[in-house]
């Protein structure tokens, strides 16, 4: 009896996760194609929220689902930017997919070498090594100018187009199908991720490590490892910005990035896929409309959407409204 | 029998102060021996340098054999050694299903996994369903942890470490902070722990110490002064000294 309960439970569980996969897939597009008919004219925009939402998806990695505390996180985005640049600036190899690897492989390294110097502390020490770290890749692409083209920014990137059909047209297009296509199979990839046994392990961590050591568990190899993924990601994200902007700049590896980065993530909910994209696009969306309306208060007005949204909905705005159908669904069981 | 957890000659002092002095014992499978002591008795350091979170000045600690002194408290787990919490320490968000399933695939060198649902893999939850089942938890075990009682808290402690099928197995008061109404419960899961497993129970409360230990030690300042039955404790008079005004004067007294 107990076993055929639980099967049942199994199955029921099973359904409500491939569902949300579905909703997920299905709102990530519904949303895409909004912007695609609402924007027309600034796909630009929307490529550009796709990259930062990449960012902020590698943010949420090991910070919402992993609890390790970060201001430096464009170190990955950046590497993952410039990679994809240098090889297309300086190497001429132009194939966007192998630009692409370059940046998700530039990422992993990225992720690495930050994994390995950040999670040696914890708490508010961590936080000021994500700093220091933020600022020497910084000054490593500022100094290493003949390769970046340090504070003038990296141009001269020229894609080919892709599988040598699709051009990169001055309209954005290409830039902007060839990013949700990439926003969707990373979405996919995270899903399973973040439910696998892996990603519980994550999850276990965040709340306990010396409960995890004491299950055999090495929390620290595990981070390290979501990490790397998340340098990936973030990789992605770099690659993606470098060839639709065509240009790399300074700014891309920057505290600012990663602190707006982080923003977003508070804003949307941490630990939760959902949460990073909503914030993400909210923030932009807000960003974008605000400084177009008042082009003299508007980050006043950033500020007091982040005071409220803290003060209001501490678990983000997706969070939020999750817990809030949650308790609706429970009252009507 | 060989036994299966051995401790001899362990030291540790901190300053000047020996707070495990001298420690030896010997475990073998199906022991069940319960670890007493006075407040400030070295209890919870000597299960700190048993476990590896702490490391002895001198002595060793060898399990199924194998010397593990050396060896961190990971590699003990792995080993068969498996301790619960005084406090639990559960994930608050997470299921019972969860956890359980997380040690069963940590056991098995599959928690890396980065695809598959664990729900989804049968061999692990046959596992969970028998081993909740078993401490009757079955119903709990896809609700969070934080909607459900504590009792049932301390008895999903106790599924965590043996889904990690220890060899031996410490209990750090298993039923501290429990409701008399279910203490029950948890002492029918002590009973019926698997017959091969060492266990090294630290417990203060008397009555549950004389139903499930065949084998009492006690410890005051850093030392073993009784190693015997637990018909034989109270009468024993260093262990009347070192308990001045508690337990075993108390129930002469009364």
């Amino acid at each position: 009896m107990a076993l055929v309960m639980n099967s049942e439970n199994e199955r029921l569980q099973h359904q409500r996760r491939f569902s949300g996969d579905l909703i997920g897939i299905t709102a990530i597009v519904a949303i895409g194609a909004i912007g695609y008919f609402v924007f027309p004219d600034n796909l630009a925009l929307l490529t550009r929220m796709i990259t930062i939402a990449l960012l902020v998806l590698s943010l949420d990695l090991v910070t919402g689902y992993c609890g390790v505390a970060t201001l430096g996180h464009a170190a990955l985005f950046g590497s993952g930017a410039y990679a994809a640049g240098i090889l297309s600036a300086h190497y001429g190899i132009n194939d966007p997919l192998l630009m692409m690897l370059a940046g998700i492989a530039a990422g992993a390294i990225a992720g690495l070498l930050s994994g390995a110097i950040i999670l040696r502390a914890h708490g508010l020490p961590q936080l000021v090594l994500s700093i220091a770290l933020i600022h020497l890749f910084h000054e490593f692409a500022n100094k290493a100018s003949s390769w970046t083209g340090g504070s003038d920014g990296l141009s001269g990137i020229a894609p080919d187009p892709i599988f040598g059909l699709f051009e990169f047209d001055l309209y954005g297009q290409t830039a902007f199908f060839f990013g949700m296509t990439l926003l969707l199979v990373v979405f996919v990839l995270l899903r399973f991720l973040v439910r696998s046994p892996f990603g519980m392990l994550c999850r276990g961590i965040r709340q306990d490590p010396l409960r995890i050591r004491a299950m055999g568990g090495s929390p620290m190899a595990a981070l390290i490892r979501m990490y790397v993924i998340s340098g990936a990601v973030a990789g992605v994200g770099g690659a993606l910005n470098a060839i639709s902007t065509q240009v790399v700049g300074l700014d891309s590896l920057s505290f600012t990035q990663s602190a707006e980065a982080l923003v977003m993530l508070v804003l949307g909910g941490t630990g939760s896929l959902f949460g990073a994209l909503s914030g993400t696009v909210i923030f932009m969306l807000f960003e974008d409309y605000v400084s177009a309306a008042n082009p003299f208060h508007w980050l006043t007005m950033v500020g007091a959407l982040l005071i409220a949204v803290v003060l209001f909905a501490p678990k983000g705005l997706f969070g939020t409204a999750a817990a809030f159908v949650r308790r609706r669904k429970e009252a009507r069981a | 029998m060989n036994p299966v957890f051995e401790v001899s000659n362990l030291r540790k002092a901190f300053g000047g102060l020996a707070v495990t002095n001298d420690v030896s014992l010997a475990m073998a499978p199906g022991d069940r021996v319960a670890l007493i002591g006075p407040n400030g008795a070295g209890k919870t350091t000597f299960v700190n340098l048993v476990t590896g979170n702490l490391s002895p000045d001198s002595g060793e600690v060898r399990l199924g054999g194998e010397a593990v002194t050396k060896i961190d408290a990971v590699g003990r787990v792995k080993r068969g050694l498996v301790r619960s919490f005084q406090v639990t320490r559960l994930f608050q968000d997470m299921t019972p299903a969860e956890h359980v399933g997380l040690a069963v695939l940590q056991r098995d060198g599959k928690a890396k996994r980065a695809f598959g649902n664990f729900l989804a893999m049968s061999d692990v939850m046959t596992e969970v369903d028998e081993l909740l089942g078993k401490l009757g938890l079955a119903s709990l075990m896809h609700r969070r942890v934080s909607e459900i009682a504590y009792g049932q808290q301390r008895l999903l402690e106790i599924a965590v470490a043996l889904a990690l099928k220890p060899k031996v197995l410490l209990l750090d008061e298993p039923a501290a902070g429990v409701p008399q109404s279910d203490t029950g419960r948890i002492e029918q899961a002590l009973a019926d722990l698997p017959g091969d497993l060492a266990v090294l129970m630290i417990e203060h409360d008397m009555d549950l110490v004389f139903r499930f230990a065949k084998r009492v030690i006690v410890l005051a300042a850093g030392a073993i002064i009784f190693d015997g039955l637990p018909a034989d404790v109270t009468r024993d008079a260093r262990v009347r000294e070192a308990y001045l005004g508690s337990y075993a004067n108390a129930s002469h007294i009364a």
